[in-house]
């Protein structure tokens, strides 16, 4: 389906990427959102709280994270395309509801403004250092989508896309933002809303709340609609009643886990330039690719050979071509506003098969393009 | 004639006996007998002196008794 | 026998039941009375939905059949709070224990009563966390002797309906499993207010507190609350602490009317914003 014109503010317009994640937010249906003052991401909702009450949502100011993080999930269960927003400390907080998300399979999307951390670190000065908490924060095996815009404009667009991964798959999708993205002003372009594609919520009046479809995402029922629903963060069984049992345990997780396992082919997005005949690829995301684009016209000028590989999806991990990647040049260059999380996961595909460079970055700035140009060229070597 | 009569889900009772001390008119007993959990249910020693009132129905933590009112024919009203 | 049945079964889910809670334990008494009041009030139960923590209260919401969420710990109201703001028309009652409503989800008790958003929260008080094996709570009375407090406890208990009228709450009342009539009213009474209700019902955990303390069984817990509680609706609310052995006062200590938090909300936007303003609209069951 095509989004509904009163949320869309089509126009062409010089705003922030957090505003622009707003907007996206709005565009692709959110009609709820729960949140908690945090730099560098308030924001986003403080936009949202001025717009709600003109494209009929409703925004409420929580008492901490941990409200925000589950009061939007009993918005889903109403009927509301809902999110909430955060950066570093609170993103921590969070986490509990992340995997309560996942595990009662409710469509939410959590916007993570990545800030320097560990604990209050620099507020509120930019991080990458979140990436693998949104995988791995909460308990327990549990699936996860996250994606990383490097402009206002992808704020927009992948905000968006984010809504409907989470409505497709019924799971929670983690918009991984950092300082710079949220903070930096640039040309953003809101087309008509019948340009917008929107994934319909999953329904059936039938089938039971936790049985899957072939793609192994079961349709939703909301409160008040005469179901009866039950759903519990216990393991539960199809019909969403606790089955405490091993076996069930086992078919549960497992399908929740296969589920985006099955479709990371066609969840995972990148764009690329140049890998083939290259010495040597960088890759990189969110304002890191930014900087490393500099580093890679640098290298260039100086006769080297390196293509780029920009992370738009983090999870699943766009693994099958960072495999090919490892095997066609000679090093990877892994740049990141932290101590090398995203490397560690290039190191594992690249197996050996090419040399992995991590430029780290304890965060509260950008790396200079010199210091991914040095490693572009230790790479080369 | 009794103006009312208790319902026992045998199976469902945990032997609490919180619905014999709190009948207002005495109905009930512990039976000596065992459910297929092991406790020992109510039985009715008194049934002509049930109102039906439901206070055992009321009570019961494990929705296993309740009361109702009869009409003059017996029946449940 | 005639075509009557026990009047909590239309809002069980049978095929749950037995449920895992004790014998003797109280959750299931005010689950009686729920049922009835919900009958009483004549509400469309397909529109009631029941909203519970983690703890053994917590595990109502798996035992009814209205449409029902069993959170996680301390969350209920939060949660509720989304359900009850996305959809007004939905009655929402919060069902959860004295932990995890008033420790780990104090927060959310205290503010959600300060908004008055139109919630209802049925507080079954067993003066212990007893999912995790009666260790010492908020709640626990003075010199009471938990897992957690083996030589006695001697932290101060938390006053929940003070604590309630001072946070803002509508309506605001403590009854025990003994009194289950007063029970029963004063739920039809929290679900027919208009604003953030709070019933306490201080409940017996047999297993783990009464045992613990020399305190007998489910019934003679039941017996204690019928000869230790005293019914004072106009009590000074600075009277209601609880201790080990004294008296416990019921009654209902708060009936006022507030504005309503949803309500006013969507009021003060349109007085606001005019015809800027766009009401919520449900398009086949999602808001758009």
């Amino acid at each position: 389906m095509k989004a509904a014109p009163h949320g869309v503010l089509t126009g062409v317009h010089f705003i922030n990427g957090d505003a622009a994640c707003c907007e996206g937010a709005i565009a692709a249906g959110a009609r709820f959102a729960a949140g908690y003052p945090i730099t560098p991401s308030t924001e986003i909702v403080e936009r949202y709280a001025a717009r709600a009450p003109q494209v009929g949502g409703t925004f409420i100011q929580m008492e901490d994270e941990l409200a925000a993080s589950i009061t939007l999930q009993g918005a889903v269960w109403a009927g509301a395309r809902a999110f909430t927003v955060t950066s570093g400390p609170g993103f921590s907080l969070m986490m509990e509801h992340i995997c309560y998300a996942a595990m009662t399979e409710t469509p939410c999307v959590f916007v993570d403004v990545q800030r320097a951390g560990p604990s209050t670190g620099l507020p509120t000065l930019p991080a990458q250092g979140d990436m693998m908490q949104a995988k791995w924060g909460s308990h327990g095996d549990y699936p996860i989508i996250a994606l990383c815009p490097n402009s206002p404009q992808e704020c927009f667009d992948l905000t968006i896309q984010a809504f409907n991964l989470a409505e497709k798959y019924r799971n929670p999708v983690m918009f991984m933002m950092d300082e710079c993205v949220g903070h930096m002003t640039e040309k953003v372009v809101i087309p008509e809303a019948d340009e917008i594609d929107i994934t319909p919520r999953r329904r059936s009046p039938d089938a039971q709340l936790f049985q899957p479809g072939e793609d192994l995402v079961p349709p939703m029922q909301h409160a008040g609609e005469g179901h009866g629903i039950h759903v519990t963060g216990l393991t539960h069984n199809e019909r969403g009643y606790p089955d405490l049992t091993i076996a069930s345990q086992d078919k549960l997780v497992r399908r929740l886990h296969d589920k985006i396992a099955l479709a990371a082919e066609e969840i995972a997005d990148w764009d690329e330039e140049d890998i083939e005949g290259a010495d040597v690829a960088v890759i990189s995301y969110g304002i890191t690719s930014r900087v490393a684009q500099r580093a890679i016209v640098m290298a260039r000028e100086k006769g080297l050979r390196v293509g780029r590989m920009r992370l738009i999806t983090v999870w699943p991990f766009p693994e099958r071509r960072v495999r090919e990647i490892a095997q066609k040049v000679r090093t990877i260059v892994v740049p990141e506003l932290n101590l090398g999380q995203i490397a560690l996961e290039v190191e594992r595909l690249a197996a050996g098969n090419a040399r992995v460079i991590s430029v780290t970055h304890a965060g509260g700035g950008v790396h200079r393009p010199e210091q991914i140009l040095q490693a572009i060229e230790e790479g080369a070597r | 004639m009794a103006k009312g009569a208790v319902h026992i889900t045998v199976d469902r009772c945990k032997g609490c006996a919180i619905c014999v001390e709190f009948c207002p008119t005495h109905v009930l007993a512990l039976s000596t007998a065992f459910n297929g959990k092991g406790y020992h249910p109510p039985h009715v020693v008194n049934a002509e002196k049930c109102s039906g009132c439901d206070l055992c129905g009321m009570y019961c933590p494990d929705f296993a008794i309740y009361g109702f009112k009869l009409g003059k024919q017996g029946v449940a009203q | 026998m005639a075509a009557v049945a026990n009047p909590v079964e239309q809002f069980l889910r049978s095929e749950r039941i037995p449920h895992i809670w004790c014998p003797g334990c109280g959750i299931g008494t005010t689950v009686n009375a729920f049922a009835r009041a919900v009958i009483d009030s004549g509400l469309d139960p397909l529109k009631v939905v029941v909203v519970s923590g983690i703890g053994c209260s917590g595990r109502v919401a798996g035992y009814v059949s209205f449409d029902s969420f069993h959170t996680t710990h301390g969350r209920a109201i939060p949660f509720a709070t989304g359900l009850k703001l996305a959809n007004p028309e939905l009655t929402v009652v919060v069902y959860s224990g004295d932990g995890d409503l008033s420790a780990i989800g104090g927060n959310h008790l205290i503010h959600s009563a300060r908004r008055n958003l139109d919630i209802k929260v049925i507080c079954v008080n067993n003066l212990v966390y007893a999912m995790t094996g009666g260790q010492s709570a908020p709640t626990t009375p003075e010199t009471a002797n938990t897992s957690t407090s083996p030589y006695g406890s001697f932290e101060p208990d938390l006053n929940l309906p003070k604590l309630l009228d001072a946070a803002g709450a509508s309506y605001v009342a403590r009854w025990t499993t003994y009194h289950v009539k007063q029970m029963e009213r004063a739920m039809l009474e929290l679900l027919r207010k208009k604003g953030f209700g709070f019933l306490e019902v201080v409940s017996q955990c047999p297993t783990l507190y009464q045992r613990r303390n020399g305190m007998g069984d489910g019934l003679e817990s039941v017996k204690f609350y019928k000869e230790h509680s005293k019914v004072k609706n106009d009590a000074c609310l600075d009277d209601l602490a609880m201790d080990k052995i004294g008296e416990i006062i019921c009654g209902r200590f708060v009936d006022r009317d507030r504005p309503e938090y949803g309500q006013t909300m969507r009021e003060f936007y349109q007085n606001k914003l005019g015809a800027k303003y766009r009401a919520p609209e449900f398009q086949d069951g999602v808001l758009v």
